[in-house]
């Protein structure tokens, strides 16, 4: 099997012509107890790039994504995010790079104490030091408008459905302007028509506020609709690395069942 | 508990303990969320402080007052209720009530945000979750405290006398002026630190618990049972250290 460094060299970046690099991993491991879960990944993202990461439950995808934001402390590697070391930041510094950063988490992960206005203006409040009402009206109502739910300002994430869950989660990401933006399957538990919708949101998001992201997924029509480029993870190292198409004619045992749907 | 796991536990504990210290200075602009906390932890447990300190003066009284009168003392009656209530009972039921109630609310609250990912979501958006939600919970509970068991010292005197109205019609300023002569500076000032204490615990341990829990939903139960037990075993043992401290200055 090759390792991912193997890999590296024969990385499609070609094809992304000569974008700048905006978030990079080298050789990340990462284990909880016995389990390891990364065992080495390394991968570049492109300004304006969106890179699909494509692997089966387990396989540790969240826990990647996690290491990029300092969630979780990856044992070792580089982790470069927009230039800075993620593993060797302080607290602030690490807050200060997360601003640029949106997270789309798996479970949405909305307050579920306060109305989707207030989910809104929390982090403009807490980061910006925005109060006054008029402007955090407007910021709220343009996230809004964004993600095509206007009027649902005043309601609880209780009644909301699981895509517009996921939508206001991407809004409440958006209204700090991300230059990067990682989505933690974004589709997973949709019915294929909304599916439809958040990718047509993550195309669109990416034309509007000009963002790199990671999109992980384990659906097909996700990676289909939304890849530029994508990685397939399995057993903790990045094992194939290309296009939809390309990937799509592998005959490797690991990947080919993705396709055969 | 092996060794090892209850060395890294107390590390952790400690570096808990550590952080809401330095962010409680640091960031006294988390006055809004302390606010709404304060009143939080008034609301949720005014009823049952008000219902429990009532009924534990009436049944003070009530069991003291044959025992006084078989010794022809039944004038001490005030001023041993006066002792008792303010000495241990008012904050004792306070600070149980409370471990209760605000332990469990604490414990589960932080334990669902943690489970559903919503504390991992402030700290990504760099929202600083832990003096959002644990500095100011501790910090409301350590204010609130002793607030309540003044309260909750009124209501029970306040039994009290309408127990003694009840059966001698004793007045209400006789009443009250004895209670006023049998309590000291000492007794007010050392329930109120001790209540302070209480708080502190109370709001320490809950968040700690919710804070720290595992994953999974049956992480949020856990949380919260911790939450309780353990506060509320903390109201014992520091009435008990209390008591032998304040005895130093008798
Ligand atoms: N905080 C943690 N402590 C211990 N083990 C963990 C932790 N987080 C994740 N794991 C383990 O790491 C492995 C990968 O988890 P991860 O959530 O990244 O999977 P995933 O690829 O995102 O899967 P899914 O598609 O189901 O979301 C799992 O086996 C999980 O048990
Ligand atoms: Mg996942």
């Amino acid at each position: 099997m090759d390792t991912s460094a193997d890999y590296l060299k024969k990385s499609s970046t070609a094809k992304m012509g000569n974008r700048p690099i905006v978030a990079s991993l080298r050789h990340v491991k990462k284990s909880f107890g016995a389990m390891e879960v990364l065992r080495d990944i390394s991968l570049d993202l492109h300004q304006n790039e969106n890179l699909v990461i494509l692997g089966r439950s387990g396989t540790g995808k969240s826990v990647l994504i996690k290491c990029m934001v300092g969630l979780i402390r990856a044992d070792t590697g580089e982790i470069n995010v927009l230039g800075c070391d993620v593993r060797s930041l302080t607290p602030d510094q690490l807050d200060e790079l997360r601003l640029q950063i949106g997270f789309s988490f798996q479970g949405s992960a909305l307050y579920d104490s306060m109305t989707v206005r207030q989910n809104l203006e929390f982090p403009l409040k807490r980061n910006k030091a925005i109060f006054k009402k008029k402007e955090l009206e407007d910021l709220v109502i343009n996230a809004l408008k964004d993600v095509g739910l206007e009027n649902t300002s005043d309601k609880m994430p209780s009644e909301l459905s699981g895509g517009m869950k996921k939508r206001i989660g991407i809004a409440r990401t958006l209204i700090l302007k991300p230059k990067i933006m990682l989505y933690d399957e974004p589709t997973a538990g949709l019915d294929p028509i909304t599916a439809t919708e958040i990718n047509e949101l993550i195309l669109s998001v990416r034309e509007k506020y000009n963002t790199s992201s990671i999109i992980i997924t384990h659906d097909i029509s996700c990676a289909r609709q939304t890849s530029d480029r994508i990685i397939a993870l399995v057993n903790g190292l990045n094992k194939e690395e290309s296009t939809f198409d390309e990937l799509k004619q592998t005959k490797d045992p690991d990947l080919a069942p993705f396709f055969s749907y | 508990m092996k060794f090892k796991p209850l060395l890294l536990r107390s590390a952790d504990i400690y570096q808990f303990f550590q952080r809401i210290f330095k962010q409680a200075f640091h960031a006294p602009s988390e006055w809004r969320e302390v606010l709404k906390q304060c009143f939080a932890v008034g609301n949720r447990s005014f009823f049952l402080v008000t219902f429990t300190a009532f009924l534990a003066g009436v049944v003070f009284t009530r069991q003291s007052r044959p025992s006084l009168s078989s010794f022809g003392a039944e004038s001490w009656l005030p001023s041993l209720v006066s002792q008792a209530v303010i000495r241990s009972l008012g904050p004792l039921i306070t600070g149980l009530i409370c471990a209760g109630k605000l332990g469990s609310n604490i414990g589960a609250e932080l334990a669902s945000m943690k489970v559903t990912e919503q504390i991992d979501a402030m700290e990504v958006s760099g929202s600083r979750p832990f003096s959002f939600l644990v500095v100011s919970r501790v910090t409301a509970t350590t204010l609130m405290l002793p607030l309540l068991v003044v309260y909750a010292d009124c209501v029970a005197l306040l039994g009290s006398f309408i127990t003694v109205n009840f059966i001698n019609n004793t007045g209400f300023k006789l009443y009250f002026n004895t209670v006023a002569s049998h309590i000291t500076y000492l007794d007010i000032f050392s329930s109120l630190i001790k209540a302070t204490f209480f708080g502190f615990a109370i709001g320490f341990i809950s968040s700690y618990a919710g804070y720290n829990s595992d994953n999974g939903t049956t992480g949020v139960g856990k949380a919260a049972n911790t939450a309780v037990v353990i506060s509320m075993l903390f109201i014992f043992i520091i009435d008990l250290v209390m008591l032998q401290f304040i005895n130093l200055f008798r």
